[in-house]
């Protein structure tokens, strides 16, 4: 459904996006994840026909977005970050407004904006001007403007900035149903959000795609450096000193709290020491009140990646 | 065509629903209309809006055309608002020309206002209806060329203070600097100032005069600072 080879964004001497390849298959929620700056909005708009690339192409349903820009730019839906919309207008106004300019004819408007406004519970605010409007129902309008010609691809950059927590999760469940029926391209820096709504990610860091795959096999990819976390009752040096001994251990961190020493356990990728912690307990005579996997976080994973490219770039 | 059409009506609703078009609607028609009563209707004067529509009509339309078109690009670059309207099926000179048509929608609505001073001296004398088209089209062209260089600057700033300045600067520099030049000069210097004067096209119109050298200046300059809009919008999108 998205083609994207080589893609490279200048902004005079700022290289935006540097030569950037990925294709997403028709269907899903794609998420594209990166720090401030990291090229995801230049990406988001060479997509959607806002700014043309320095180089590189890009095919939206086969299109190319430079080349036959309108065609795509009917294909598309388009929810960028701020949410702009014209607060003279009202709700109503404003989305037939935009239906015309996709060339709706009266009744696929009507029919459109009826479904739109149903979908992102627009219904008692159908009538009131925007500017009257709180900031999440202005997301949610640029939301009904964004799926109300029902296109073949959404595109949503940071959708749930600014909203209360109750907005959040409901235009995450809004999202979630979309990708039922649209391929949705969800620009977020939410880290929980890309890993609870997306079914792929692809992880942007100083323009340049650093890790790509669904947030499982992401986070799969990071678990292996996970920590084993156990808490013991016995001597702390002594806790120390025998765990170290454990094979496939590679780094001890040991604190006290209470009588109790909490150990942290760095072990190879391959290793799962906590049945070797818990022989070591039991022969020892120690009481043991916890043996727990600190499983990776697509976070940790993130923190990482952008880290080693910050790295690079320096 | 389809969406000139829809962007010009979305203009004229907003038009409508700016307290600042409204202000700027309210000193338009108090200035004309104070040079109306004090520059035309008094005892003895000619039943005619010559005096009027010559000089104070395009004095106060050069301050209020800016004033009004200032927002009409300025105010979709500082809102972002570009940014939707150029992602969705519509082309750089449909915009441009869309908000051009709108602005000169509601330029129209302002002129049907001065139809009042017509009427007025109509009770007094007979009214030539022949000159009186001939000054409504002089206003609209001229109106239509202002209209598009506001356009041209909106198009060319975010800020709408900036856009409205340099119109201020360039529309006086071609009504009024350029015709006070053109008398101080002789030979091809003259003409040249002549030529380029807004003044000095629209004052046949002011007496009477339909001459197609001076309606085909207003369209070419029109479309010269539209088509120069469309092109800034173009070269936007590369910044």
């Amino acid at each position: 459904m998205i083609r994207v080879s080589q893609l490279t964004k200048r902004y005079g001497a700022v290289l935006a996006v540097d030569n950037i390849s990925f294709e997403i298959e028709k269907g899903g929620i794609v998420g594209i994840l990166g720090p401030n700056g990291a090229g995801k909005t230049s990406t988001i708009r060479i997509l959607t026909c806002y700014h043309p690339a320095t180089s590189g192409s890009v095919h939206i349903a086969g299109l190319d977005v430079f080349k036959e820009s309108i065609e795509v730019r009917r294909r598309i839906g388009y929810l960028p970050e701020s949410t702009p919309l014209y607060p003279e207008m009202r709700v109503r106004e404003y989305l037939q407004f935009r239906g015309k300019l996709r060339g709706l004819t009266f009744s696929e408007r009507a029919a459109a904006i009826k479904r739109a406004s149903e979908r992102c519970w627009l219904g008692e605010f159908i009538n009131r001007p925007i500017g009257q409007l709180s900031k999440g129902m202005k997301q949610r309008v640029g939301l009904a403007d964004a799926i109300m010609h029902n296109p073949d691809v959404l595109i949503l950059d940071e959708p749930t900035v600014g909203l209360d927590p109750t907005q959040i999760r409901e235009t995450r469940n809004l999202i979630e149903e979309l990708g039922q029926e649209h391929t949705v391209l969800l620009s977020s820096h939410i880290l929980h959000e890309v890993e609870q709504v997306c079914t792929r990610t692809i992880i942007i860091a100083g323009g340049q795609i650093v890790a790509s795959g669904s947030p499982k096999e992401l986070r799969d990819k990071f678990s292996g450096q996970g920590k084993i976390v156990a808490e013991v009752q016995a001597p702390k040096d002594d806790v120390e000193k025998s765990v170290r001994a454990i094979s496939g251990v590679h780094d001890v961190e040991v604190s006290s709290d209470n009588g109790w020493v909490k150990v942290s356990i760095d072990s190879q990728p391959e290793t799962d020491v906590r049945e070797d912690i818990f022989k070591l307990a039991s022969a020892k005579g120690w009481s043991l009140r916890e043996i727990r996997r600190d499983g990776a976080t697509l976070e940790d994973f993130f923190i990482k990646v952008t880290a080693q490219q910050r790295l690079k770039s320096v | 065509m389809q969406n000139i059409a829809t962007m010009a009506r979305r203009e004229l609703g907003a038009f409508f629903l700016s307290p600042i078009a409204y202000a700027v609607n309210a000193i338009f028609l108090f200035t004309i209309g104070l040079a109306f009563a004090l520059g035309t209707f008094k005892s003895g004067a000619e039943a005619s809006l010559r005096d009027t529509l010559d000089f104070w009509m395009i004095l106060i339309l050069v301050f209020v055309l800016p004033m009004l078109c200032m927002r009409l690009m300025s105010e979709e670059f500082r809102s972002g608002t570009i940014e939707t309207l150029m992602t969705a099926p519509v082309t750089e000179s449909e915009v441009i020309f869309g908000k051009f048509f709108g602005a000169l929608g509601f330029y129209f609505v302002l002129l049907a206002t001065v139809l009042v001073f017509p009427i007025i001296l109509a009770s007094f004398g007979p009214i030539d209806l022949k000159l009186l088209l001939c000054h409504y089209i002089g206003m609209i062209l001229v109106g239509a060329l202002y209209i598009a260089v506001s356009l041209f600057f909106s198009t060319l700033t975010r800020h709408q203070v900036i856009a409205v300045l340099f119109s201020f600067a360039l529309l006086a520099l071609m009504t009024f600097a350029s015709h006070a030049l053109a008398t101080q000069l002789e030979g091809w210097p003259r003409v040249v100032l002549q030529q380029i004067s807004i003044r000095t096209h629209y004052h046949d119109f002011v007496r009477g005069m339909l001459d197609m050298n001076h309606c085909v200046f207003f369209i070419t300059t029109t479309g010269f600072f539209l088509f120069l809009s469309v092109k800034l919008l173009e070269v936007r999108r590369w910044q």
